[in-house]
């Protein structure tokens, strides 16, 4: 059987969502960040609630979430999101709001924001992609930022005793009574990428539910600011992050699919 | 006895050559080319298409969603 | 029917916010505005109405919320004083750029930094020249009564949505904590109308609503920043609000806002009453500040008077309205300080016997002597 024979509309398998609006991303090659963004959009078209969705993007890499969603979307201030969701919400209760934000903007400048959108179990989604670096700005120290890593920063790699550990704000949001589910996975490997999916759908499903806050971290390589090749980084990243960062459920409460 | 075969369609223009694809693909049928699309990227292709399962590791791994995947079964 | 009440102008405002059908107010507690906060989770608004109200973990978290509520094209309001203000200004600046109404209300105490809790204008400069980074104002209303507090909300409401700009009410600790007879409205219905532009979920009925303050392209930039600015135009042509009393035969012109223009008024009756001349000119949109209609009341007088709680801030308007056509001066008390009706007047026959002599425009008074280190 020829290729072309093959490639027709009804062998089709799989394609991009139809919700991404067909702009490139402006993510780095082999970036993560572009993997969890089509993640969403497919969750987001197989439940089927394009038109009750609303999105809210951070500052960071993936400010400009709203050049690739045909989705409504609101930009936040720089750590702000999970505050911006929470007013949206609060005045339509009934509509599913995700925050996508980094571990610049979620765990650093809005840490306050964070755990007390979490802690008053605010009935939305919050995706937290952690690659360790500040990677729009160019690659600087963040809470995140395992020890002896080096960025621009701290030249010299992270050193704890005066740059401070690194920050697990996802073991934190896990102690918080208001968060209804909280995981942790990545997107570097297929079978990851396919956890990660279902971690986004439960995510939703919660606020259906009205359970709570979910919130999933995503661990992600940031190549450009590791100074590695996207395989490299992806190694790199298993072997150095993983153990500080171990993949899998912080919390899951009953009843959650 | 059938078999599966697949074939996919890389988006030229989407795609900024990472090689993610090219490392998750089981049968080895993924490469970079050697054209480079308008950004100046090598993007991948179907280096070995008599190879592909159509199994979509290397959709659902791409960065870019450059990667669409088709599959069909064959019988001998 | 209209009601009748004693009330604090905390509470009017309150309460007018419920009548107004806001849809939801987030704030976080500061002297001296908190009744605002504690009197609608009194009146537990979600229930009776449907009004979210929800204390934020701070101001920053606050003002944000305003910005996502805001995003679906609800009334949404939030308060504080002074320092919460600061707070707030990041979120403020997104709010003037992603272009979302809301009503900010500021009871304003005495500064710089935690200050004290007693009433100031010193916030002048932060409410009517921006406040935050970037090229953006905010309408800004200056009430002097308990009634003005409760008036102001619903006004405030229709043109933050006419304008599609954030609305500031600029109050200060007297006109919040006093308590005065209030003329509340009716309760307006909720309003049911979405806003075209509001990101509620994209319906197949329409393209996708984006909210965002961001612009790479400078260019693109630019034109966004010219249409803020014939916005702002707009307000200095349709909506600049003031007052007068006694100026139409007035030699000597005293100009003041919020409870300065309150006790000023006491002592313009009072320079009356000594044969001096005096009016009160009262600006009540601070920006856009009435500076036609300034410069038209000042034609004919000898001296202006700007009477503020604060060194000299609103002072800079004035003379830029009349041209340093008139000899300006300030008086003021600060810090906290509300000044007594009686070292107004005698700032103002001061002025007054002064008239004829050459007073240098940026001259302002000198401090008493008694306050003169």
């Amino acid at each position: 059987m020829e290729v072309q024979e093959i490639i027709n509309e009804k062998n089709l398998v799989y394609q991009p969502s139809k919700l991404l609006t067909g702009a490139a991303f402006n993510f780095c090659p082999g970036c993560g960040h572009g993997t969890v963004v089509r993640l969403v959009m497919e969750v987001v078209e197989e439940m089927d609630i394009q038109s009750d969705v609303i999105g809210i993007s951070p500052v960071g890499c993936s400010v400009l979430l709203y050049d690739f969603y045909n989705i409504d979307v609101i930009q936040a201030a720089h750590g702000r999101a999970t505050a911006v969701a929470t007013g949206l919400k609060r005045v339509l209760p009934d509509k599913f709001v995700f925050t996508y934000q980094g571990d610049g903007d979620l765990a650093a400048i809005g840490t306050g924001e964070t755990i007390h959108a979490c802690n008053r179990g605010e009935n939305i989604t919050v995706i937290y992609v952690n690659n360790g670096t500040y990677g729009m700005t160019g690659g600087q120290m963040a809470p995140t930022t395992i020890p002896g890593m080096k960025t621009s920063t701290s030249p010299r790699g992270r050193d704890v005793a005066t740059m401070g550990h690194p920050l697990r704000i996802t073991d934190i949001v896990a102690s918080l009574d208001g968060a209804c589910y909280v995981t942790r996975q990545a997107v570097h490997t297929p079978a990851a990428v396919r956890k990660t999916k279902r971690a986004l759908r439960t995510a939703f499903e919660n606020q259906k539910l009205k359970r709570g806050t979910s919130f999933v971290e995503v661990v992600c390589s940031c190549h450009s600011g590791w100074k590695m090749t996207p395989l490299q980084s992806n190694r790199w990243m298993e072997e150095n992050m993983f153990p500080y960062y171990p993949l899998g459920d912080l919390k899951v409460m009953n009843g959650q699919t | 006895m059938a078999k599966i075969r697949g074939a996919i369609v890389v988006d030229a223009e989407r795609c900024k050559g990472c090689s993610v694809c090219v490392a998750n693909c089981p049968q080895q049928v993924i490469a970079l080319g050697k054209t480079v699309n308008s950004k100046g990227y090598y993007y991948a292709e179907m280096a070995f298409a008599d190879k592909c399962t159509g199994c979509v590791n290397c959709a659902i791994i791409c960065p870019d969603g450059a990667i669409s995947v088709y599959r069909v079964k064959v019988e001998n | 029917m209209k009601e009748l009440r004693l009330m604090k102008g905390n509470e009017a405002i309150a309460e007018a916010a419920i009548r107004a059908g806001a849809d939801a107010y987030f704030g976080y507690p500061i002297t001296p505005q908190s009744e605002i906060l504690e009197y609608l989770a009194e009146q537990n608004t979600e229930e009776a109405g449907g009004m979210i109200v929800l204390q934020a973990e701070s101001e920053v978290a606050a003002i944000n919320m305003v910005y996502g509520a805001a995003s679906a094209g609800r009334r949404v309001m939030t308060s504080s004083s002074s320092p919460g203000i600061s707070l707030m200004t990041e979120g403020i600046s997104y709010l003037a750029g992603a272009e979302l109404p809301c009503l900010i209300v500021n009871v304003a105490r005495g500064g710089p930094g935690l200050g004290t809790i007693q009433p100031s204008q010193a916030d002048y400069f932060q409410s009517t020249k921006g406040g935050g980074h970037g090229d953006y104002r905010l309408l800004t209303l200056a009430p002097y009564s308990v009634q003005e507090m409760a008036d102001f909300v619903a006004l405030g409401f229709d043109l933050a949505f006419k304008y599609r700009n954030p609305v500031l009410i600029l109050s200060d600790g007297v006109i919040g904590q006093m308590m005065e007879k209030v003329e509340l409205p009716p309760a307006l219905p909720r309003r049911q109308t979405g806003e075209p532009w509001a990101t509620t979920g994209k319906t197949p009925d329409r393209e996708r609503n984006i909210i965002t303050s961001l612009n790479l392209d400078a260019l693109k930039h630019e034109r966004h920043n010219l249409r803020l600015q014939e916005k702002y135009r707009q307000m200095e042509a349709e909506d600049t609000r003031y007052t007068t009393n006694l100026c139409h035969d007035a030699e000597y012109l005293m100009v003041a806002y919020g409870a300065s223009a309150r006790i000023g008024g006491k002592a313009v009756e009072m320079a009356r009453e000594k044969g001096v001349k005096a009016g009160l000119f009262r600006p009540v949109t601070l920006f856009p500040f009435p500076s036609k209609a300034l410069y038209d009341a000042a034609k004919n007088v000898k001296g202006i008077l700007s009477v503020e709680m604060s060194a000299g801030q609103m002072i800079e308007d004035v003379r830029l309205a009349t041209e340093c056509s008139v000899p300006v001066r300030h008086f003021g008390r600060y810090g906290g300080v509300v000044h007594a009706p009686g070292e107004i007047l005698e700032a103002l026959l001061q002025l007054a016997a002064d008239s004829g002599q050459p007073t240098a425009c940026r001259k302002g008074t000198p401090l008493p002597a008694d306050q003169a280190q």
